[in-house]
């Protein structure tokens, strides 16, 4: 190898960093709530063609709550990570809290500096590096359309 | 032996004004060509020159453009035609690219097709020799099956021949993998086909751009191809057919420029190729596809493959020093395709990361999800090269690589 090259610098790229935070990789290497859920009330299936990210998220709702939630799939670390942040996020929530995270989590994404700045999203705030990378916030945004399709608005 | 001038790298990249552009404050390292080639200033000043100076509708009018436009579009289909050993210009029609060539002889040729006739493809096909014959299979009843790979990725021909027996009509496979980069035996898969008296068409996408393609020699009936991964524009390509299966097959589309006649009642078809090109065809598309054919020639083809032999030899060696990365399929005789996993980093966070180093490959399941099912793998990263190509660009991919496996902290 060339030793008058500049080193690999992985973190001369702060766009970069910020899209893989330390809180992401390990999210998409030790998923939390990975497999299935007892009882489940809700489950779909999603994918992203273009990709080939798959998600699966299973939910079981008692009394307009979230008692118990799942994922299955595979993909990026954007989008297994995301969906694995989200499921801890979520667990415990009521329907309607979690339907209102979801849109101030999909806000950030688009760039929104106040829904980034909303503590309620806790860890799901490492997410905001995405909104600087267009293409990818599909794959942060495939386990929250999961939930959108199970339990929103027109599911 | 016999020696061949090596390419003057600089030179040729001095003709390709995109690949001065930087992407992300760094210079463009541009190794998706198998995707879609990037195009030589005479392809661009080709398009330019016609549609500044020479432009009307072709075979229509009396006047002097039409006849000037219409010997610039004559031109390139013999320019096209000669580039693949077809006997005559007349067997080549132009069509939007690989994929309508394909769905063409689906659509046309396929109307002859019944319940219990065999279409025989391969797993490695791409979704353009694959949709199509499903499609076809379902308006006509027709079945397909498919021949699988030898545990080193390559083609089982043992298997593709037990697949073509008395009910097979169509032998379909690509000349060269898209994914896994290596070229099929088509002349003995022609023969294998011929011999149970089915056609054999061949998906020379990925093979025509590096030259040397000699239809007649290949012995097949169909042969399908894309302008823009061979430094031609996108929008045109051709299909190559035996004179004989075009004559008898029917229309495709219908409207002007088909037509030999037309009443009220019905009509009567050009001759081909004109029967295939329905409406105003693509006509700066094929002068560019013309001169990308004269620019791949000046070149010399013999040298481009060489110089891609080359570099695909330096980046598997290279890429072969790093721990933790796997080469998917065969590891000899890659046609300016590697595919690889590196450690547990997915495809697409791959490829972004290697984009901010001005890097571009492909990440996915490159229109292969049915290899990929069969490989057992999610998504590939994919990185190809051409004729432009430097080693110090492969050096920059495995520098970019190091530093995606440093921002995810290593493996374990």
């Amino acid at each position: 190898m060339n030793d008058s090259k500049p080193p690999h610098g992985s973190l001369d790229d702060a766009s970069l960093s910020a899209l893989y935070q330390e809180v992401i990789l390990d999210h998409y290497r030790k998923p939390r709530n990975k497999g299935d859920v007892e009882e489940v009330t809700h489950t779909v299936t999603m994918n992203n063609p273009l990709c080939g990210d798959v998600i699966d998220l299973l939910i079981r709702v008692k009394g307009g709550r979230i008692a118990d939630i799942g994922f299955k799939g595979k993909g990026c670390s954007i989008s297994q990570a995301s969906a694995s942040m989200m499921t801890e996020r979520l667990k415990g929530k009521t329907v309607d809290e979690a339907l209102a995270l979801s849109g101030t989590f999909t806000k950030m994404l688009h760039g929104d500096e106040d829904a980034a700045g909303d503590t309620e999203l806790g860890d799901l705030r490492a997410l905001q590096g995405v909104a600087k990378f267009p293409v990818r916030v599909k794959c942060a945004l495939l386990a929250w359309n999961c939930l959108e399709e199970l339990v929103g608005p027109d599911a | 032996m016999k020696t061949l001038a090596a390419l003057d790298v600089a030179k040729i990249r001095a003709d390709f004004p995109i690949l001065g552009r930087e992407v992300h404050g760094r210079p463009l390292v541009y190794l998706d060509s198998a995707a879609s080639s990037q195009k030589p200033r005479a392809v661009i000043d080709a398009m330019s020159d016609y549609l500044s100076l020479h432009h009307a509708n072709v075979h229509r009018g009396a006047h002097e453009l039409s006849v000037e436009a219409t010997n610039a579009y004559e031109g390139a289909r013999a320019k096209v035609a000669g580039f693949i050993g077809a006997a005559s210009p007349d067997e080549v029609v132009f069509t939007r690219g690989t994929t309508e060539s394909i769905n063409l002889v689906a659509y046309a040729w396929g109307q002859s097709l019944e319940p219990g006739d065999e279409i025989v493809l391969t797993v490695m096909e791409h979704h353009s020799n694959l949709v199509p014959w499903q499609l076809l299979a379902e308006r006509s009843g027709a079945t397909i099956r498919y021949a699988e790979l030898t545990p080193e990725g390559r083609l089982d021909l043992d298997h593709l021949a037990s697949l073509i027996g008395r009910a097979t009509k169509l032998v379909g496979v690509t000349h060269v993998s898209n994914t896994l980069g290596m070229m099929n035996p088509v002349r003995e898969i022609s023969a294998l086909a011929h011999e149970a008296g089915a056609l054999c068409l061949v998906d020379g996408a990925q093979a025509v751009p590096h030259g040397g393609v000699d239809v007649q020699a290949i012995g097949c009936d169909f042969y399908a191809f894309s302008a823009h991964k061979m430094c031609g524009p996108t929008g045109i390509g051709a299909l190559w057919g035996r004179p004989e299966l075009l004559a008898a097959m029917p229309p495709f589309q219908g409207g002007g420029e088909m037509i030999s006649e037309v009443r009220l009642e019905s009509s009567t078809w050009a001759p081909v190729p004109g029967k295939f090109e329905a409406g105003t065809p693509a006509i700066a598309e094929a002068v560019g596809f013309g001169a990308a054919v004269d620019y791949l020639e000046s070149v010399g083809l013999e040298a481009i493959r060489a110089h891609e032999e080359e570099i695909a030899r330096y980046a598997l060696d290279r890429l072969g020093e790093l721990e933790h990365l796997r080469i998917v399929g065969p590891t000899e005789n890659r046609l300016g395709v590697i595919s690889f996993l590196y450690g547990d980093i997915h495809a697409h966070d791959l490829a972004t990361i290697l984009d901010r180093r001005g890097v571009a490959i492909r990440a996915g399941h490159h229109c292969n999800q049915p290899l990929m099912d069969y490989l057992g793998v999610d998504a590939t990263a994919r990185a190809s090269f051409y004729l432009y190509t430097t080693r110090a660009e492969i050096d920059t991919l495995v520098e970019a690589l190091l530093a995606a496996r440093d921002l995810f902290g290593g493996f374990a």
